[in-house]
């Protein structure tokens, strides 16, 4: 019979690192650029399960504190709106580059 | 200055403030409101400007006059400069001699004013001469309500600039250019002489307080609490009025002459400048080429009698050096005799009337050179009524005859020009000293004080300043008489076709306006002896009032008075008959009857009064030909030594820079050279890091991110 698990804090930090490589993983190895900022999503949400995790684990949570809360409230907005901005620009991007969005092909920066 | 009987009002900043707004108005807009608007805005704006300055100045005056608490009006617009203990405020004092100024300023020159609407109504730059003459406005209330010695050289300069500007007003004739320049060159060199003067009253006072016994009283009003250097002249009267001061302050020598004698000096030879006496008068009879307007104002009314003004405002000064109040005396009465004696000849009527201005001048220096200071002022007064009257009749006769200036070329003008003729003669009674005419009480005010007045440094020099003084007188009403009989009676020597015609309403009121005043501007100061109220040496009086105790005049008697006075109308009348006897007929008899006289000395000496004593001349073969010499010298000089210099400096150079260039060539440039290789060699090198794939980025900063994380761990933990 397995131990009784209760979930402590490594648990959810390993969670968080690993959602925050498939992320990292997503944005270097994807070539469609809808599909790079859905690896900035991830990264973010990682973000998002840290904040929460310590939030919890945390001696304020006791006292009722919900810093981390707010925190990762805050953050789930400026997700949503960093989307909006950066399909706009992947908008941009497609009317403007010849009507691609594969990262491949974008090199501009370079110059 | 804090001095409790001293009245504190700002608006005494506008009296010379509004001027210059209308010579702002006129000097930026003017051209634009003249061509799209109307030339009656231009003379609006200046005439309002200018008699607003009046009603301010009489608002003053009135407030003098009648509040015998009143020292003066007093305003302190902002600090000019503050160096160490000495402060300069850009300051303004009304006290009763500058009222007296500014009122004759504002109101001759309003009426100027409202006369050049007429005179210049055709000229194309009208709103220039508008714009000049308020801006002359203001430097002259400048200069006379200055508080202190930097403040009035702002507006010294300033009325020499202004005269200079109005002489060349018709530019365009380069003889009007070139009496400009000299106007304003010898000026200038009147100027030093100003300027050199306060130096010397600055160091003087400020060698003082540095340990020379005297001994500073705390509460005296002086701005540093050690030094009694100061540029305030009302701080300078009250620190001389100590006793134990000026004892030290006149036992001062530079260069062993006592420096007050060096101060008052250099001052006189400012306001010889200014004022167009005997040597620098040279400018002034140039000056005539400027529009009659400017002639009036300028040069006979107002900026001209700056000198005698600075003179009578440094009385506390020039009371102090005999030796400097003699000179002044002297200077004044020799010019008046030897301008009144170039009249006789002149044929110009501009002319005539400059060196009448000139000999004038001199009278006021007399007057104020022998210590009658409210006398040399109350001339001042006197004269620019009459004088002004005199200068724009003679403007309304040029006019009238179609620019004609030359006497010879009129005659006959009372037929059609009355109002002008009957101006022109009263101001002519005036000047020559008829009885209860201005020019009677001022006069013979100035010669009688100086003929009792005891404080030359030689015995009997008043008596001889009197002397001069009364052929002065003779000669003028000689003189002006010729000038009215030539002028106004006999018959029409000009073109029969072209008959002079009589002037616009804006001209022949303001002559006749002034003449009125020329007429009685004398019953403010009437002498002891009808027995009348002084009214215009009593208010004088405090201005004067610390100088007084250093003056000394005898006691003259009411007898002698009535003698000096009935001599003065005697020669008058004797110097008017004369001119009548000899042009009553308007033709110029005398000229062609010194000629034809077979003895040569008096062909020589008609010629050499014809020709002016030829100074120009004699200045053309000494100064002109003296800095031509010179500038001959150092053109030798120049070529020879100082290009010899340059031309070895540049060879020098050149050596030198084909050494440094060999150098530089060779080793600086290789070196900066393999420098730049270098970073160019690297740089193409890695450019190849730079691929543009957001991938590649990406993956370098999260590798950069493991590697910290790691040695972190490594090294830290």
């Amino acid at each position: 019979m397995m131990p009784q698990m209760t979930p402590s804090l490594v648990h959810f930090l390993i969670v968080g690192a690993l959602l925050f490589a498939c992320g990292i993983l997503c944005v270097i190895t994807r070539r469609n650029a809808v599909g790079v900022l859905m690896g900035v999503e991830l990264i973010l949400n990682s973000a998002n399960i840290n904040f929460l995790a310590f939030a919890h684990f945390s001696s304020q949570s006791l006292q009722g504190g919900i810093d981390g809360h707010v925190f990762a409230l805050f953050c789930i907005v400026l997700a949503a709106l960093e989307c909006a901005v950066a399909l706009a620009i992947v908008m941009a991007i497609y009317r403007n580059f010849n009507k691609t969005i594969d990262m491949e092909e974008l090199t501009t920066l370079r110059e | 200055m804090a001095n409790g009987s001293y009245y504190n009002s700002f608006y005494l900043i506008f009296i010379p403030l509004l001027p210059l707004l209308g010579a702002m108005i006129n000097g930026f807009f003017g051209a634009v409101i003249q061509t799209k608007l109307d030339k009656f805005y231009i003379h609006f704006v200046a005439i309002a400007t200018v008699v607003t300055s009046f009603v301010l100045s009489l608002a003053g005056f009135i407030k003098l006059a009648a509040d015998d608490s009143v020292l003066a009006i007093y305003t302190n617009a902002w600090t000019f400069l503050s160096i160490g203990s000495l402060k300069v405020d850009v300051a303004f004092i009304l006290d009763p001699l500058s009222a007296v100024m500014c009122l004759v300023i504002t109101f001759v020159g309003s009426l100027i004013h409202i006369y050049s609407t007429g005179y210049m109504k055709d000229d194309e730059g009208y709103w220039r001469f508008f714009a000049y003459l308020n801006l002359f406005m203001f430097s002259m209330l400048v200069l006379v309500l200055a508080d202190n010695f930097l403040v009035m050289f702002i507006g010294w300069e300033g009325v020499g600039l202004c005269s200079y500007l109005l002489i060349g007003f018709w530019y365009k004739d380069v003889n009007n250019a070139k009496a400009g320049v000299k106007a304003f060159i010898v000026n200038r060199i009147g100027d030093v002489g100003f300027v050199i003067g306060i130096f010397i009253l600055f160091w003087t006072l400020a060698s003082i307080s540095s340990g020379s016994g005297a001994v500073y009283t705390p509460g005296s009003a002086i701005h540093a609490p050690n030094s009694y250097a100061s540029l305030v002249f009302a701080d300078i009267e009250k620190t001389l009025q100590d006793v134990s001061i000026r004892q030290v302050f006149v036992a001062k020598t530079l260069f062993n002459i006592p420096a007050v004698t060096l101060i008052c000096i250099a001052l006189f030879i400012g306001a010889m400048g200014k004022s167009a006496q005997i040597p620098l008068y040279v400018w002034l009879p140039d000056a005539m080429a400027g529009p009659t307007p400017v002639s009036a104002l300028i040069h006979a009314a107002t900026m001209v009698t700056a000198g005698v003004y600075m003179v009578a405002r440094l009385h506390f000064l020039f009371a102090l050096s005999p030796f400097a109040m003699t000179w002044v005396a002297l200077f004044g009465a020799v010019t008046a005799l030897f301008a009144a004696t170039i009249g006789f000849f002149q044929y110009d009527i501009k002319k005539v009337l400059a060196y009448s201005t000139i000999s004038q001048l001199g009278f006021m220096f007399i007057g104020v050179g022998v210590g009658a200071y409210s006398a040399g002022i109350f001339h001042l007064v006197t004269h620019a009524f009459f004088k002004a009257c005199l200068f724009l009749c003679a403007g309304s006769v040029i006019i009238g005859c179609h620019h004609e200036q030359d006497m010879r070329k009129m005659g006959g003008l009372s037929l059609y020009m009355p109002k002008t003729n009957l101006a022109y003669l009263i101001a002519c009674i005036a000047i020559s000293g008829f009885p209860f005419f201005s020019g009677f009480f001022s006069k013979d005010d100035i010669l009688y004080r100086a003929f009792i007045n005891q404080n030359m440094v030689y015995p009997g020099m008043g008596i001889l300043i009197w002397g001069i003084g009364m052929a002065a007188a003779l000669c003028t009403a000689y003189y002006i008489f010729r000038s009215y009989f030539m002028t106004f009676t006999g018959v029409f020597r000009g073109d029969p076709a072209n008959l002079p015609k009589e002037s616009p309403k804006s001209i022949t009121h303001v002559l006749l306006l002034l003449a009125f005043f020329s007429a009685i501007v004398g019953f403010s100061d009437m002498p002891e002896i009808f027995y009348m109220p002084n009214l215009f040496h009593h208010f004088l009086e405090p201005v004067f009032e610390s100088s007084r105790g250093l003056l000394h005049f005898s006691r003259g008697s009411h007898a002698l008075e009535w003698l000096l006075t009935g001599l003065s109308v005697m020669l008058a009348f004797l110097g008017a008959y004369a001119a009548f006897y000899l042009y009553k007929d308007a033709e110029s008899r005398l000229p062609t009857r010194l000629l034809s006289f077979e003895s040569k000395p008096v062909r020589w000496v008609y010629r050499l009064i014809y020709n002016k004593y030829y100074i120009d001349e004699l200045y053309h073969i000494t100064m002109v030909k003296l800095v031509m010499a010179i500038r001959l010298i150092f053109n030798w000089i120049d070529q020879h030594i100082i290009d010899a210099l340059v031309n070895f400096a540049g060879f020098a150079g050149k050596l030198v820079g084909t050494v440094a260039g060999t150098a530089d060539s060779k080793g600086v440039d290789g070196m900066v050279n393999a420098t730049a290789n270098t970073v160019f060699t690297a740089g193409a090198n890695l450019i190849k890091i730079q691929t543009g794939r957001l991938r590649h980025y990406l993956g370098v900063a999260l590798a950069g991110g493991v590697i910290l994380v790691i040695v972190n761990y490594i090294f830290f933990n």
